[in-house]
């Protein structure tokens, strides 16, 4: 890499060591995440517009049962704070607190997983399927959808801890663990508006 | 790519921190520490306020996307360390567009399907 011979003089960057490539490669994720954004925009629509076509089924309010949905909005937002824990133990270069942070958000997101998939069997077996009413379709895709994002997230979050524990911390699984932590941020942002728009609306 | 001694992170470690501790990029544990408490509050206030039928109608409405607003915010300054970012900005851009996008086919969809008589 020629350093500093094409950039112009303004350019400050890098006086910590860190390879551009890496930054870039952040910056790719980032811009995914507002794609990502673009696709639950669209989701949001659908659903916003669609909400109150319940062709004779069951209305939001009937359906929602609130201490549920409560619980899974604590437990990621938890979850959300511990990734940021899970990162600062990587800043501090100790490995067995980053594994045992991302364990940790790890488990709360695969109780919020738990507790989601709970309240669909029940939905479903009240007869309120993705096929019963366009309000249902466009709620089992937009919550459906971001479900499908933290499952992928838990998966993810598995590999990279069995990646931490082979070749520790260094400057590739450390973009990868800022990465996944930005991910799950944005994650529990998206579930903000799902549980806002969708369950609080809902059921007020 | 090169292996990482084990006993190589103390060395690893304080180069970093020299880098980092004048400006708290990347966080602190006091920035995630507050944002969380804010979240906490945030998602709090909503299920007080609203699910007490304390404020109702467009009232209600009004809290409920306020506080999903702010606590938007919070997560991406103390959480996702948007203002840590250097020149040029490329992801605080990438956001507004991204926003402008998402703010344009939400309330475009609900203008259009408001006014839609066939519907």
């Amino acid at each position: 890499m020629a350093h500093g011979g094409n950039h112009a003089a303004t350019h400050t960057h890098g006086h910590e060591g860190h390879p551009d490539q890496e930054a870039l490669r952040m910056m790719g994720f980032w811009i995914f995440l507002i794609t990502d954004c673009i696709l639950f925009g669209t989701l949001f629509a659908t659903y916003v517009v669609l909400h109150g076509s319940t062709a004779g089924g069951p209305t939001a309010s009937e359906l929602f049962e609130m201490p549920g949905v409560i619980a899974e909005t604590f437990i990621l937002l938890t979850s959300s704070f511990t990734s940021g824990l899970a990162v600062l133990a990587m800043n501090r270069g100790n490995k067995r607190g980053l594994i045992g942070w991302l364990a940790v958000t790890a488990i709360l997101g695969a109780s919020f997983i738990g507790l989601e998939v709970t309240e669909f069997v029940k939905m479903v077996h009240e007869g309120a399927t993705i096929g019963t009413s366009a309000f249902l379709s466009g709620f089992f895709t937009l919550v459906g959808t971001h479900g499908l994002h933290v499952s992928i997230g838990l998966v993810w979050m598995i590999a990279l801890m069995i990646q931490l524990g082979r070749h520790g911390i260094n400057s590739v699984t450390k973009r990868k663990v800022g990465v996944v932590s930005l991910y799950w941020h944005f994650l529990d942002v998206v579930w903000i508006f799902v549980f806002t728009i969708v369950y609080m609306m809902g059921v007020k | 790519m090169a292996q990482q001694h084990p006993h190589s992170t103390h060395g690893h470690d304080a180069h970093d921190s020299h880098g980092h501790d004048s400006h708290e990029s990347h966080g602190s544990l006091r920035s995630y520490v507050i944002g969380f408490v804010l979240s906490l509050v945030l998602t709090a206030i909503p299920l007080i306020v609203v699910l007490n039928d304390m404020v109702t109608g467009t009232a209600a409405n009004i809290v409920l996307l306020g506080t999903a607003i702010l606590q938007f915010v919070v997560q991406l300054f103390f959480f996702m360390h948007l203002k840590e970012e250097k020149k040029p900005r490329y992801n605080l851009l990438a956001l507004i567009l991204g926003l402008v996008i998402v703010l344009t086919i939400v309330a475009g969809s609900i203008w259009i399907m408001t006014y839609n008589s066939v519907g």
